[in-house]
């Protein structure tokens, strides 16, 4: 088993006891809510007549269901009415602060947590969503939980778990032109497999990740369970601290910032930290990584052929052939030049001020291709607001691009925000399954948000390198916060 | 908060069968995506295998679970793998709605298995001869009672027929020992919550 890790240190200072059941009670710092996964644990919790037990420490959001264009209420969905209303009485009832439209904080749940300087490092965080391992990227533990364990969190303000072994990625060098951490997490998926990572907790490590901005960080981490990861984190540094202390709470609790730091400095993983298994990237060798499937692991650099399945292990052979049909494409051939109708820049994978400022430089000055439609939809409405003030909103919009209100969209299209038919995304999102974005026969192809913005313009996945040759630029990670 | 729950063990389970037969039934059959639009699991049960069970123009098919025989089922008989894919909780929810205690097969889906260990619902295994017997019987006892021995490993039905069965050793004890509702179990260690929350140095006043 590790030992002296982040991971190992972090869970032990939130041990509660070990129950009769062999799991392992932890302490919950900080539980996220939504709208989708929240309502049915309340109502658990009603009918055994329990209340809340830390408000203090829960914080809600919408953004599931939430519209990303007519946001008056009653919402024209009744069914997310209702599900909008529900979150409401919950949050009002047990004292829980609400990040609601008015609120002018909300967001995607993975991206306004961090943004209210509640993500910290040292902290567990829960979330019933499987992509809370985006808090990672602050040294959180941040796990997705069902909905009776919500339940149980908000009963207990505590969580029975048991424990994973920690596998150390580490990904060297320096990352090339317009490659960013949503490509070197493309690739630690297409190289370990989607189940890769079951029974582990993953810490990234090396100068690639050390070399990230916050935004990349949390791109990284958020897709640790695309690659079957129970969690992802990366230790924190001078990076991380500098980001907090720009957010809200740290700027109106400044003391609140020097006596947690120590705290956040004793939780790194120790020089000597022992894994239960380490594995090397050459991150100076990776190109930008596009899927040409429908898993997240049928993934290829832009200029590489795609693969034949008989090339791949034998298990996953039959599925790359049903996936290489739904796509519609042919093995041999790269993804350069795959027509794409839509173009979504948004997620909690990709839709933080660093991303859509990266593809703003690609789409400053041209325009969306005719027959494709272009959707930002920011991550929260910070973001969005940070975004106007810096003019992108304007860049998009001129570009031809439809600039939307924050949520989860077509992510997984619970709103009106779907494809239709046959239709293909290029998305900055996080799944490509079959049925994700709205229709079954849709298909997505997961890429950065430079790359995406790329095949908003030229109409097809283009190897956004050759469309800035004089802007080195692209691909470089501006060490802002947001 | 309110006196801890009481909670059950599940030392046996007994009551008439459903046969479902087909391997690999995932989550999405078990409850389609468009149902998870509601804020609460009550009415999930008329929505379980909702798209096998009607047709497209919304009539009923010949499932099992439209079959009057069936109608006080409590016991589901499937085959291999079932309740792959999502990991959405409503599917076990919807069955168990739908009024089902108990699950045997001859395999199935780990975090669905997990989940309906959480609502207390066996998920009991056994070989693939034993289930299609199983299932045989029930199709031509439709009223007949079929017995779960959680604790002793044994499904018992008809006459004198005993096959052995398996269950997965941490949810037997969870079943039988009444231990498999965590937030009973863990709300029990309120002090040793605060002595843990206290020693924390995020935890402090307000939100933190
Ligand atoms: S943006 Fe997508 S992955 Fe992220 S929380 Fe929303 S639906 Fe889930």
């Amino acid at each position: 088993m590790s030992e002296g890790t982040l991971y190992d240190t972090v869970w032990d200072a939130h041990r509660v006891t070990t129950l009769p059941n062999g799991q392992d009670q932890l302490f919950v710092g900080l539980h996220l809510i939504h709208e989708v996964t929240s309502p049915q644990a309340f109502s658990m919790l009603n009918e055994r007549g329990m209340e809340v037990a830390r408000p203090d420490l829960t914080l809600g959001t919408v953004d599931h269901i939430v519209p990303t264009d007519d946001r008056s209420r009653p919402y024209a969905d009744d069914a997310a009415e209702e599900m909008m209303q529900a979150l409401e009485a919950n949050a009002e009832d047990a004292g829980i602060d609400l990040l609601d439209p008015t609120t002018g904080n909300q967001g995607i749940v993975h991206v306004v947590g961090p943004e209210q300087g509640l993500t910290q490092p040292g902290k567990t965080i829960v979330c019933g969503d499987s992509h809370t391992a985006t808090h990672g990227a602050f040294g959180a533990l941040a796990f997705g939980i069902g909905t009776s364990q919500i339940r149980d969190v908000l009963a207990t303000g505590t969580i029975a778990m048991d424990k994973k072994a920690v596998r150390k990625v580490e990904v060297t060098g320096e990352l090339g032109v317009a490659v960013t951490a949503k490509d070197v997490i493309l690739e630690i998926i297409r190289r370990l497999g989607t189940d890769g990572g079951v029974g582990y907790v993953y810490e990234y490590a090396g100068e690639a990740i050390e070399a990230l901005d916050m935004a990349g960080r949390m791109s990284l981490c958020n897709m640790s369970i695309e690659g079957g990861a129970r969690a992802g984190y990366v230790n924190p540094d001078e990076t991380t601290y500098e980001w907090l202390k720009t957010t809200e709470y740290f700027t109106e609790n400044p003391d609140e910032f020097d006596r947690l730091r120590p705290y956040w400095e004793s939780i790194r993983s120790n020089a000597d930290a022992e894994y239960d298994d380490v594995i090397t990237i050459d991150g100076g060798e990776l190109e930008p990584v596009v899927t040409w499937g429908t898993t997240p692991e049928q993934g290829v650099g832009i200029t590489e052929p795609i693969p034949k399945p008989t090339a791949l292990q034998e298990d996953k052979q039959a599925r790359a052939r049903d996936a290489q049909t739904h796509i519609g494409v042919e093995p041999g051939e790269t993804m350069e030049g795959y027509a794409v109708d839509v173009a979504f820049l948004g997620s909690c994978t990709n839709a933080r001020l660093p991303d859509i400022r990266r593809a703003a430089r690609v789409v400053e000055g041209k325009h969306v291709h005719e027959d494709v439609r272009a959707l930002v939809v920011p991550g929260s409405q910070r973001v969005s607001a940070a975004a106007e003030a810096e003019g992108l909103r304007d860049v998009f919009v001129n570009a031809g691009f439809e600039w939307r209100e924050p949520g989860c969209s077509m992510c997984l299209a619970m709103n009106d925000d779907q494809l239709v038919g046959d239709e293909v995304c290029a998305s900055s999102s996080n799944r490509n399954f079959v049925g994700r974005q709205g229709s079954s026969s849709g298909r997505t192809v997961l890429m950065n948000p430079s790359m995406v913005a790329g095949a908003a313009i030229t109409g097809e996945v283009t190897d956004v390198r050759d469309l800035s040759t004089d802007d080195d630029t692209v691909g470089s990670q501006p060490g802002v916060s947001a | 908060m309110s006196d801890s729950v009481a909670v059950p063990s599940v030392t046996d389970v007994s009551g008439t069968g459903l046969p479902l037969r087909g391997n690999d039934i995932d989550t999405d059959q078990i409850i389609p995506a468009r149902f998870l639009k509601v804020v609460t699991f009550d009415g999930l049960g008329q929505f379980a295998f909702f798209d096998q069970r009607y047709d497209e123009k919304d009539n009923p098919t010949d499932h099992p679970m439209n079959q009057p025989q069936y109608e006080n089922a409590t016991v589901l008989v499937v085959n291999s793998n079932f309740g792959c894919g999502s990991s959405r909780e409503h599917a076990p929810q919807a069955l168990m709605r739908w009024g089902i205690d108990a699950i045997i097969g001859e395999s199935f889906a780990e975090i669905f298995a997990g989940n309906c260990l959480s609502l207390g619902i066996p998920t009991v295994t056994a070989s693939a001869e034993a289930i299609v017997a199983l299932q045989d019987w029930v199709e031509a006892h439709p009223t007949g009672d079929i017995s779960v021995d959680i604790e002793e490993e044994t499904i018992s039905y008809g006459e004198s027929t005993a096959i052995d069965a398996t269950v997965d050793e941490g949810q037997r004890k969870a079943l039988v020992e009444g231990i498999w509702d965590t937030t009973a179990l863990m709300q029990s260690n309120q002090q040793a919550i605060e002595t843990t929350a206290s020693e924390l140095p995020y935890i402090g006043g307000g939100k933190s």
